[in-house]
């Protein structure tokens, strides 16, 4: 292991060190989704990715959105739009979990003052149809990464088994830097001459999406908008494999897949205005799974995946 | 003999898992060695976070060479049978010995198996244990197809002597087996290796590894006590959190910290299942206050600075845990305080089931039942009702969705909070109780009345949508339910005729199962219920007074509603001689006192059954019982040959004998006493006036020949044993009783 690196000083520079870090393992560094998602593990570049032979190593920023976490900003840490560092290596590598460290130094973690466990959570993904076995990692008692295995996605087994790393970036970066109030935190350099904290940048967000995902979203819109998504889904994965106007063989994953990304976001929206029963809540997330599961299949019939034609 | 030490060394085996897998690696090795002809003479396993290690003491060095001699065919025997036998044999045919016998020339065969070193037998056994390990959850990592908890590193495997250790030679989808392993993760990095076990645990040791899980528990306890006593606290003790604890550190360094101030008022429940929940902290009790006031960390290494950084942290994200368990408690209360039937309207939105509606209909049924049992009871029914209503409302509580544990606890902080009376808001947390066999049962009437309104609408809902539980399979616990009805009647000694709640609950249900029951139909049924306490009767009230229903599903309510009762008291019957079976009263004693009236009534029929059993215990109770059979098995015959039944009254002025006329006098004497006693329900004065009937009985059977050739004799004794027949059967049906 490599020694503790200096104390970053900002919320951006633990994701640059991230950054560099897994650069420097091996890793492309991708860009964020340009969707709303609920977690980096849907961004394509894992979801779809994680399926197939072939070899991949990536690692991004998502941000990430979860209606139901609104707290108006006043929550210390909980947060409706919030930051995922995502890493998913496959096949993973024997030394994953000594990477997964490096980078934990790489941040400014001293391994010699702190507590780091691996600690049993079961990865599940009710929407994608996915799971995985791992842990979630705690630096002295607080939740800093999830670490999985993923087994299954979009009901098909991982051959080759993808490492995934997830690192819940705010949280993990206020305890790096003694923030106790996530909105004080500091964004970019506090030497810097124009120095902005993370409410100077959220806080008003925060406020106007937490009334918007509770009180305003208009319900019927989504309802609309779910099922439109839903039905352009099947639609894009009903198309004939091959392309009339090209003749090339081209399966449209990647669009099918956003259409499923979309309704899984809608529902959680249509879930935090309180609109949706338990037993709605399930059909719901099945037929969000039953999306995802069509994607998967026909992913893994590309070439991305290794399907050879 | 050699000594056999392996380990099998992988990142992080959840904790609840690794005791079982300990046990299960040495179950598995050993058998597996046992069979293979190698003995052990002890063998014991330990395990850590990252590795289960088996010592095996005492091997032999190789397996026992065995010689077996199987006898064959005949000489000259059918080619057919010879080769049948040599193929079992695994020989040829010039390989078997001819011998003489008595009965001719036989084939012999002798088998030698010829002994194996112990290395190899090992390596076979340890590759068919890694490859089936019985893990409750497997995964496949990198590129490989092997399954284990979580990714294998590698694999120690040595067998030891004193002139040295030796690598058993194997690999397992390329792991090697070696002499090496890994102390602690980050206090020791790197490999040693090991000549021994002893070697093995004395350096795992210096390498900050506590070996065997006991040891861990055991010294995180003993320090978590000392700095909680020097402090002048308690910690709270829990067995389960502290072997979970010993299982996820390899070297447990005990920490305590404070709780902020600002949390010290949230329920106490609330402090320690969030801490245990989340962080899997202990709970520090002041013992003056009787407040939560600290807690127990448990780290996995020795610091520079004593730990002072990671107690910070901790302490840091316990305050985050608790300012959001705050958060919820403080809004809970504000919902509560200013009107608590928000969260029961809430519960609107909420499936219970989706044939039985939502949670606030199933409220509503309990609600009702509640009202209905107040009488029995004896509680006031509004009172009843209302506490049924609010009792589930912490449902929609933020607490109780976070914390589902906390259910019914913190409807009782809530209920009180919103002013009601103590009584009522101890319902919401006592009326799920008794939950296991070993649980309080609730003794305040309140409580009763709801903890039983509520299994009973569970059992009664479950019956009417035909979800009943088969084999093992029960998922909505009801077998669980029936018996917590059993022991709330029981144990606070309720007369309560279960039939006529079932069926109100049963009509309750259906109209919930199905919306096209004219709803004021059910009412209307429900009513006369309440009025007749027979379903029949009710039934025939409401169809008069509604003249002719056109074809109605209401109509099916007439055959459905009494079937599924009588399925449904089946099952409580069943339930009852299981609970009862731990008492020592057998299921033939129960099926007799089910068979006589009142069978819902479950004190009754428990009094009646511990009454039958203590006297059938007696010498006097288990001959008459002989003697009660006697006569019944005289009489169904006579019966039977002569097509009559003998239910006249006996006449005394036919007795011949002196035990005859004995009889007559005792039988009346019996009849007396054992009408009184029931009158009062002593059903062991009653018993035991029927046991008195041994000795006449007895006496009668020695002395009098039932079946004689007088015509009016023999009719009058059938009738004599016609009244020994009546006495008893009106204490319980004997007939039921084996041996």
């Amino acid at each position: 292991m490599t020694e503790p690196s200096s104390a970053p000083r900002s919320f951006q520079e633990i994701i640059l060190r991230l950054q560099t870090y897994w650069a420097s393992k091996g890793c492309a560094i991708l860009q964020p989704y340009d969707m709303e998602v609920g977690a980096g593990t849907f961004h394509p570049a894992t979801t779809l990715r994680a399926l197939g032979s072939k070899a991949w190593a990536a690692a991004y920023v998502q941000p990430s959105r979860r209606p139901t976490d609104g707290r108006y900003g006043e929550n210390p840490n909980r947060l409706q739009h919030y930051y995922q560092y995502q890493v998913l290596i496959k096949p993973s590598p024997p030394d994953l979990q000594d990477l997964y460290l490096g980078s934990l130094q790489a941040i400014g973690i001293d391994m010699e003052l702190h507590d780091i466990r691996f600690v049993e959570d079961d990865w599940e993904s009710p929407t994608l149809g996915a799971w995985g076995l791992g842990w979630e990692v705690w630096c002295d008692g607080m939740e800093v990464s999830q670490f999985t295995y993923f087994q299954q996605v979009g009901g098909h087994d991982c051959a080759p088994v993808s490492g995934e790393l997830t690192y819940g970036l705010e949280r993990l970066a206020m305890y790096v830097l003694g923030i106790d109030h996530v909105m004080d935190m500091p964004f970019n350099d506090p030497q810097s001459p124009s120095p902005l904290t993370y409410g100077e940048i959220f806080k008003q967000t925060e406020e106007e999406y937490a009334r918007w995902n509770f009180d305003v979203a208009n319900t019927d819109v989504l309802l609309r908008q779910f099922e439109e998504a839903e039905a352009e889904c099947a639609a894009i994965l009903a198309q004939e494999h091959k392309d009339p106007k090209t003749g090339k063989r081209i399966i449209m994953a990647h669009p099918a897949y956003d259409q499923c990304i979309k309704a899984s976001h809608i529902f959680n929206l249509l879930d935090a205005r309180g609109v949706i029963s338990v037993t709605e809540r399930q059909a719901y997330i099945g037929r969000v799974r039953a999306l995802a599961k069509q994607c998967a299949d026909a992913f893994v019939m590309t070439e991305a995946a290794g399907h050879a034609v | 003999m050699p000594d056999l030490l392996i380990e099998l060394f992988s990142e992080e085996i959840p904790a609840r898992m690794q005791a079982r897998a300990g046990e299960d690696l040495k179950k598995r090795i050993t058998s597996g060695l046992v069979e293979a002809g190698l003995t052990y003479s002890s063998a014991v396993a330990l395990t850590t976070p990252r590795r289960l290690a088996l010592a095996v003491e005492g091997v032999l060095a190789e397996s026992p060479t065995i010689r077996e001699e199987r006898k064959g065919p005949k000489v000259g025997a059918p080619d057919k049978a010879i080769e049948g036998f040599l193929r079992g044999a695994g020989l040829t045919r010039d390989q078997l010995e001819e011998r003489d016998t008595p009965k001719g020339a036989v084939y012999f065969a002798v088998i030698e198996k010829t002994g194996r070193p112990a290395a190899e037998i090992v390596a076979e056994v340890l590759e068919a244990t890694i490859r089936n390990f019985p893990w409750p959850k497997s995964m496949r990592w990198g590129n490989g197809g092997l399954r284990w908890v979580r990714p294998l590193h590698s694999i120690l495997c040595i067998l030891s002597d004193e002139s040295g250790a030796q690598v058993v030679p194997m690999m397992v989808e390329g792991i090697p087996a070696g002499d090496t392993t890994e102390g602690h993760r980050f206090m020791a990095p790197g490999r040693f290796s090991v000549n021994s076990f002893e070697d093995y645990a004395e350096k795992l040791k210096r390498s900050y590894v506590m070996l065997a899980p006991e040891e861990r528990a055991e010294h995180i306890w003993n320090d978590a006590q000392n700095l909680a006593f020097a402090a002048g606290l308690d910690v709270v003790e829990d067995k389960g959190l502290l072997a979970e604890v010993a299982g996820l550190v390899e070297w447990p360094v005990v920490l305590m910290g404070q709780i902020d101030a600002e949390f010290l008022d949230l329920p106490p429940e609330v402090l320690q299942t969030s801490m245990k929940e989340h962080q899997k902290f202990f709970s520090v009790r002041n013992p003056r206050t009787e407040r939560i006031e600290r807690f127990i960390t448990v780290a996995n290494r020795e610091t520079a600075d004593n730990g002072a950084t990671i107690l910070a942290g901790n302490q840091k994200v316990l305050s985050a845990r608790l300012a959001d368990a705050k958060f919820f408690w403080d809004n809970d209360l504000r919902v509560a305080e200013s009107d608590i039937t928000h969260w029961t309207r809430a519960l609107e939105n909420v499936t219970f089931h989706n044939k039985l509606g939502t949670q606030a209909q199933r409220i509503q049924r309990i609600a009702s039942l509640a009202r209905e049992l107040a009488p029995t009871t004896g509680v006031d029914a509004n009172l009843s009702e209302k506490a049924a209503r609010l009792a589930k409302a912490d449902l929609s509580s933020e607490m109780v969705y976070e914390f589902p544990e906390l259910q019914g606890l913190m409807g009782r902080y809530y209920i009180k909070a919103a002013g009601e009376d103590a009584s009522v808001a101890a319902v919401a947390q006592e009326h799920y109780s008794p939950l296991g066999p070993s649980d309080d049962v609730p003794t305040s009437a309140l409580s009763v009345t709801v903890a039983l309104a509520d299994k009973l609408d569970t059992l009664a809902g479950f019956w009417a949508i035909d979800e009943k539980p088969t084999g093992s399979k029960d998922p909505f616990a009801l077998r669980r339910a029936a018996l917590g009805v059993i022991r709330l009647v029981l144990s606070n000694d309720l007369r309560l005729p279960l039939d006529r709640f079932f069926d109100s609950q049963l009509v309750r249900a259906e109209s919930a199962a199905n919306n096209a029951l004219p709803r004021e139909n059910v009412e209307h049924l429900l009513d006369e219920i309440a009025d007749h306490g027979v379903f029949g009767a009710a039934f025939q009230a409401v169809k008069e007074k509604i003249g002719e229903i056109p074809n109605s599903d209401f109509l099916k309510l007439e055959k459905k509603v009494p079937d599924s009762s009588d399925d449904l008291l089946d099952f409580f019957h069943d339930r009852l001689k299981v609970f009862l079976r731990e008492e020592g009263i057998r299921h033939d004693i129960i099926d007799a006192c089910i068979a006589m009236d009142g069978n819902d009534d479950l004190t009754l029929l428990v009094k009646r059954a511990r009454a039958l059993n203590a006297v059938i215990e007696t010498e006097d109770g288990e001959n008459l019982v002989q003697g009660f059979k006697r006569a019944n098995n005289i009489l169904a015959q006579a019966e039977e040959k002569d097509g009559v039944e003998y239910s006249y009254g006996a006449e005394i002025k036919f007795a011949e004998t002196d035990s005859e006329k004995a009889l007559f006098d005792a039988l009346d004497t019996t009849k007396t006493n054992i009408d009184q006693a029931l009158k009062s329900e002593d059903f062991p004065a009653a018993m035991s006036a029927m046991a008195s009937l041994r000795a006449p009985v007895d006496a009668f059977f020695e002395d009098v020949q039932v079946n004689t050739d007088n015509d009016i004799l023999r009719r009058n004794r059938l009738n004599l044993l016609n009244q020994i027949r009546q006495v008893c059967s009106s204490v319980a049906d004997l007939t039921r009783i084996e041996g």
